[in-house]
């Protein structure tokens, strides 16, 4: 549990909350360099704003309370903060990169403007029709998702286009412009224009945007052929209407956000981070706001790519748990995993299909209910069953001392020994390990028969093997063998579960980054300037149409880089290029990479041999001779992230002395052992120990088992590694060997 | 490994479930036939030597799961376990032996550890078209129903049988996209093998009995325990539904006593001569599934927690029709004894079970020439899956055009005319369709479809519910009549072979679900709402009194 992350993904996490409430600043370890440009990163969470300063070697950072009547104040007073501590101004500023969860609040809380639909005749409740599926097939009482536009402000009008972008029925303009009237009259602020196969031919969505333009100037319209020109009448439609949703409400923050910037002197340009990873101008992301969701898990994943750069880490697993959730990510080559859809706002206990569609570029993320707050129960099965549903801030965990009556995964990591009463959160936060104790004994030990301490080992064992599992399943989809990653794990809980996790994965290598505590907003200064279009063109291979695929990509690359070189001033841009393709018939495509340059006819034969190579890396078999489709064709025009130089490797050398030792109960042994404690501040480059070990700082604990040793490395990470088999250098008091 | 301990085989039956679930994805990922790909009709499983099922994924669609936890029983039984070898692949869509219908394709592949027999995987899937009559009722028998494939090997020892492919093939409209769905279904096996080796070799397990039996002990006492929380007792229901070409009626009797819960159908009318007859493995897959939702939702799907959950049905009765009956639109029947058991079941538990619903399929099961030949297959073969209204439930309303009890999902039209030469002019809720009631039943679409190369095309009509709406309870009025015709105004049959004339189109009205409890009862701001949404006309809500 503990704090650091309270970005977007830990909204519900309260143990900074008394330190918060003062902000507090901290300057990094190195102050020589004064040079270099000077860096600011904020990141508004649900309950704190997380400031970054970065100036040549040195980072300011902190944390305030959030401000949801107005956050462009929070960002304002934190940012005065951490240049008072750096002595600097805002005209000093050399960049602002600036991320936000404010569109998936307003998403999940239903503040959003109020919003219409213009729909093709005959397709009113595409959103609500949606999928026709339930997503819990034995629940009879499941209720689907709240629709963000009620079905009296969803209208048609006439018009109709094929999927080859024929147009079968003119758009009746006469009726364009009644339905202007009508969206007057009933105060709309926003529209949403979707019309089926618009992303074959945009030009009857177009035509409505010019009419309302003139009608009624006063609503901002979102276009599905521009917000998400892909196929699927309902992801596309549910893209356009969230963004339409956020769009009034956005536009108006960030232009609040750039009028107080350029009031206190900062006159450069403001970007935004997006859930891709990447970032866009902030007139662009007034524009799509809704790639604005899920910024701040996207802060994270870069964070951990630019750690794995550092060590040279090619193949990555991220770790991120906070009190609510955890969040898994695939990193290779310094490049995290992207997916191109996302659900926002489950109805259902992050049940995939239980949420809102939207489909935009995405760092792509497993993300399941097991944090620090989750719950711990037992279910009709006798099994013990571990969130998803969080304890949250309210009543928060038993040892709290809240009201809170539940065992949660802090209760047991309490019980079990891993966290030390006394310097949890930086002391900031008193807990109570004998309310962990009963709320354990009471939940889980009673029904099951078994001892505080068994019951506390099977909460934190469920979890960790949840985790593992959705770690499993997310890293098999895509044909990644997972056990020869290294982790990196961040976030308060994550340090806590993160070694017995990797045993389980088989991981032999972690890392524990410092200050993790504003990983995501660390993460936006690393991230590239970018744009990325997906665009759907049916096309089948045999039979290919090499002028209109390439008429396709040279325009696409022409939108895509006019919008990355707005966000990268004058640095270089790469482009890549990716068809997304399949056999002829099937639902689910592969990725294949295509030159950057116009197609002949030599690149078919290519094409198909990248294909069935990555179709039998992911499903064992090919399928000889059968015909290839492309259905969507990717372009992504970006910065390059240049490889940071690799650190230097310290010398290793004995660790400092344990600060002292904790009781920590050893299920295989079926007894307590005693455990040295260390202290994170105390170990300098190369300080290694064994483990079992447990290492402490004010964010966080983190828990070394006994299969692991921890070396602090020449970036200050906290490397966990592996111990071959049967070369025990543990210090504490062997654990007589049982087995199973 | 001596002995486990209950966390540690709580952790591998997790892991179990993980695979299944990742086997499932692979097939979803890797089908070719529409209805697996965009809707879901697949199944996934893994099974113990003797053919228990141990774990199913969740993805899929409870007529295939049931059903197919019983066909690996005949796998098992055809070809013993010790006769199988690394590489063996068997299949077969016999639909008494397999899940109802030569439609669906059976695979089950038998997985080793260090060279040891452990278990099997087993996994099955929609094909468009298996050659016959075609996906419709109209067949007098099995044999006209398409291409019929016993237990057979579909490898030996990695060898694929090519004979058979050959045959498939040859049997089939659609040979280019059915051989790949046979690829699929294949894939989606190997990948769960692999995957259950490498989770015996993590925790250094020998064999599945243990976990075998933990698995099914834990299922089954943990539904007898659901069960006795019901009051014990017996009691009847009847429901009548349109039939083929005459009503047909289905009745049941619940008992629910402490050894389990059994559903027998005595009383239901007889096999029809049209394929709607349902094999008694669909009967009872979709009557336990119906039972599971009431008394299990919260335990996985094995063979333990299947176990106390029985039916029985009389020979040659429609729910147990005998070899060579047609069968091919099994669902049509199949898919309503939910609904028959629900009404035995609300005597007992009322505020537990929902009011009739649509409970069928409405498919646009469609079929024709497409604008161009020489893709391989001849023409277009396609069921546009989608759905009616759900009934009312207890405190909340029915879902509006959502696939109860089945888990087959809409198709997207975009992605419909991308596979067919067809365009749709409508696909929308159908105002007033859902049952009145204090809460109400889902509301069903209207959808509107035409030819978009100036060509006829076939419906292969497989509806049900036009004569015989979904009955409202305590009060609460019927759902609409589904109904289907051309849109110059001709009538259309609910069941069988019809052709769409070129130059006009074709209208499905799918049912609404029923209502529960007095409309004028109903809250007047949730009327309020209807009304502004339009889901309820002025008309409409004269229904609600006041």
């Amino acid at each position: 549990m503990v704090h650091p992350r309270a970005g977007l993904t830990d909204r519900t996490d309260l143990s900074m909350a008394k330190s918060a409430a003062k902000p507090s600043t901290k300057a990094a370890s190195s102050p020589k360099a004064k040079s270099g440009i000077t860096r600011l990163a904020t990141d508004i969470g649900g309950t704190f704003t997380d400031i970054v300063l970065e100036q040549g070697d040195r980072r300011f950072t902190t944390k305030v309370l959030t401000t949801p009547h107005a956050p462009e104040e929070a960002v304002v007073d934190g940012t005065r903060i951490v240049l008072k501590e750096a002595g600097i101004g805002f005209a000093d500023l050399d960049v602002f990169v600036h991320g936000t969860t404010l569109a998936t609040n307003a998403v999940i809380e239903r503040k959003g403007a109020r919003t219409a639909l213009i729909a093709t005749d005959g397709f009113r409740d595409v959103i609500e029709i949606a999928d026709e599926g339930r997503y819990d097939q034995y629940d009879i009482f499941i209720d689907k998702p709240r629709q963000l536009v009620p079905r009296q402000l969803r209208f048609t009008v006439p018009e109709r286009i094929d999927v080859m972008g024929k147009v079968w029925v003119e758009l009746d303009e006469a009726a364009v412009v009644r339905l202007a009237k009508e969206l007057k009259k009933q105060k709309v602020d926003a529209v949403a224009v979707a019309f089926i196969h618009s992303y074959a031919n945009g030009k009857h969505e177009e035509r409505v945007r010019e009419i309302l333009a003139r009608e009624v100037p006063e609503i901002a319209v979102t276009l599905s052929c521009e917000v998400c020109p892909e196929m699927r009448e309902y992801e596309r439609t549910s893209t356009a209407v969230a963004n339409a949703y956020v769009q009034p409400l956005m536009a108006g923050y960030l232009g609040r956000l750039k009028a107080r910037f350029a009031a206190e002197g900062y006159g450069k340009p403001i970007h935004l981070m997006t859930s891709g990873g990447s970032l866009a101008t902030l007139e662009t992301a007034a524009r799509f706001p809704i790639r604005l969701v899920e910024s701040g898990p996207a802060g994270g994943a870069i964070l951990a790519a630019h750690i794995a750069a550092e060590r040279g880490e090619d193949k990555v697993l991220s770790f991120d748990m906070g009190g609510t959730t955890a969040k898994i990510c695939l990193i290779h080559d310094a490049t995290p995993y992207k997916a191109r859809t996302f659900e926002v706002d489950r109805q259902s206990r992050f049940m995939k299909g239980s949420g809102l569609p939207v489909r935009i570029p995405v760092i792509e993320m497993v993300e399941i209910g097991a944090g620090g707050g989750s719950i711990a129960r037992v279910d009709t099965l006798k099994r013990i069953t571990v969130g998803p549903d969080s304890a949250a801030s309210v009543p928060g965990p038993a040892c709290y001392g809240r009201g809170g009556e539940l065992p949660t995964v802090t209760d047991a990591d309490v019980a079990i020994g891993k966290i030390e009463p006394a310097r949890f959160a930086g002391g900031a936060i008193k807990l109570y390990p004998e309310k962990s104790d009963a709320a354990l004994d009471a939940s889980v030990g009673k029904p099951l028969s078994l001892s505080t301490a068994m019951a506390a080992h099977g909460v934190a064992e469920i979890v960790d093997e949840n985790m593992a599992n959705a770690a499993r399943v997310h890293s098999v989809e895509r044909g990644v063998v997972v056990s020869d990653h290294t982790m990196v794990a961040f976030g308060g809980a994550a340090p806590l579960h993160a070694a017995r996790l990797a045993e389980k994965l088989g991981i032999a290598r972690i890392v524990v980054p410092a200050d993790a505590g504003v990983g995501s907003a660390v993460g936006f200064l690393r991230a590239p300037a970018a744009y990325e279009l997906v665009h759907s063109r049916f096309m089948r291979l045999d039979r290919f149409d090499l002028k209109e695929a390439n008429r396709l990509l040279s325009g696409m690359s022409a939108e895509a880089s006019a919008l990355a070189r707005a966000a990268a001033g004058n640095r270089k841009l790469t482009e890549t290029r990716t068809a997304f393709m399949r056999y002829a018939g099937q639902g689910h495509e592969i990725a294949v990479a295509l030159p950057i340059r116009a197609l002949t006819d030599k690149d078919m034969a290519k094409m198909r041999d990248s294909f069935e190579a990555g179709y039998r890396q992911l499903f064992a078999r090919h399928i000889p001779g059968a015909a290839i489709e492309i259905l969507s064709w990717s372009l992504l025009v970006t910065t390059d992230t240049a490889r940071p130089p690799m650190l230097a490797k310290p010398k290793s050398k004995t660790g400092p002395k344990p600060i002292g030792t904790r009781p920590v109960f050893d299920a295989k042994a079926g007894k307590t052992l005693k455990v040295p404690m260390y202290d994170r501040l105390a170990m300098a480059p190369g300080a290694r120990i064994a483990g079992p070990a447990i290492v402490v700082e004010a964010g966080t604990s983190t828990f070394v088992t006994a299969t692991f040793d921890a070396e602090i490395d020449g970036g200050l990470g906290l490397v966990l590694t592996a111990r071959k088999a049967g070369k025990s250098a543990a210090k504490a008091e062997p654990a007589s060997k049982k087995g199973k | 490994m001596s002995k486990l301990s209950d966390i540690e085989l709580q952790v591998m039956w997790n892991r179990l479930i993980a695979v299944v679930e990742e086997q499932a994805q692979v097939l979803l990922r890797t089908a070719f036939s529409p209805i697996v790909r965009e809707a879901g009709d697949l199944s996934a499983g893994v099974f113990d030597r003797e053919g228990n099922m141990l774990a199913q994924a969740v993805t899929g669609t409870p007529g295939h799961v049931n059903s197919m936890a019983e066909s690996v029983r005949h796998f098992v039984k055809a070809f013993p376990v010790d006769t199988m070898k690394p590489g063996d692949i068997y299949i077969t869509n016999d639909p008494w032996m397999g899940t109802g219908h030569l439609n669906d394709f059976v695979l089950t592949t038998p997985a080793f550890h260090r060279g040891k027999l452990v278990g099997l995987f087993s996994c099955t899937s929609h094909l468009m078209d298996i050659g016959g009559i075609g996906f419709g009722p109209d067949g007098t028998d099995v044999f006209m129903e398409g291409l019929y494939i016993p237990l057979l090997k579909l490898a030996d020892r990695g060898k694929l049988n090519e004979t058979l492919m050959a045959m498939i093939r040859a049997n089939t409209r659609l040979p280019i996209d059915t051989e790949g769905d046979v690829y699929s279904l294949a894939a989606c096996n190997d990948v769960g093998c692999e995957r259950l080796s490498e989770m015996m070799e993590e925790f250094g397990l020998k064999d599945l009995d243990v976990l075998s039996r933990h698995i099914m002990s834990r299922s089954k006492a943990a539904v007898l325990e659901a069960v006795a929380a019901l009051p014990q007792g017996k009691w009847s229901n009847t429901m009548t539904v349109d039939g083929y070409d005459e009503p047909v009626t289905l009745s049941c009797t619940v008992e629910v006593t402490r050894k389990g819960i059994h559903v027998d159908f005595t009383g239901t009318g007889p096999a029809s001569k049209r394929g709607i007859n349902v094999p008694l493995a669909y009967t009872t897959a979709y009557t336990v599934f119906g039972l599971a939702c009431i008394v299990g939702k919260d335990i996985p799907n094995n063979a333990g927690s299947l176990a106390p959950l029985t039916v029985s049905a009389p020979e040659n009765s429609i729910v147990n029709a005998l070899k060579p009956k047609p069968v091919a639109s099994r669902h049509i029947i199949g898919q309503m004894l939910p609904d028959v058991v629900f009404g035995a079941l609300r005597q007992a538990i009322p505020d537990r079970v929902p009011a009739e619903g649509t409970s069928c399929l409405w498919n646009l099961n469609v079929r024709g020439q497409t604008e161009d030949a020489g893709l391989g297959n001849y023409g277009f073969t396609m069921a546009v899956t989608s759905n009616g209204g759900t009934g009312a439930r207890p405190m909340k309303d029915g879902l509006s055009a959502t696939a109860y009890p089945s888990g087959v999902k809409g198709t997207p039209v975009e992605i419909a005319e991308s596979i067919t030469p067809l365009i749709f002019w409508r696909k929308e809720f159908r105002e007033d369709s859902g049952g009145a009631g204090r809460t109400r039943g889902g509301l069903g679409q209207v959808i509107e479809v035409g030819s978009r190369i100036g060509k006829p095309f076939d419906l292969l009509a497989a509806y049900d519910r036009i004569d015989h709406p979904p009955r409202g309870r305590d009060g609460g009025r019927d759902g609409a009549a589904g109904a289907v015709a051309l849109k110059s105004g001709k009538k259309l049959k609910g069941k069988g072979f019809q052709l769409i004339p070129p130059d006009d189109r074709l209208v499905v009205m799918t049912p609404g679900g029923a209502g529960i409890g007095d409309p004028a009862k109903r809250d007047r701001a949730a009327l309020e709402r209807d009304l502004a949404e339009g889901l309820v006309s002025s008309k409409g809500a004269k229904a609600y009194g006041g």
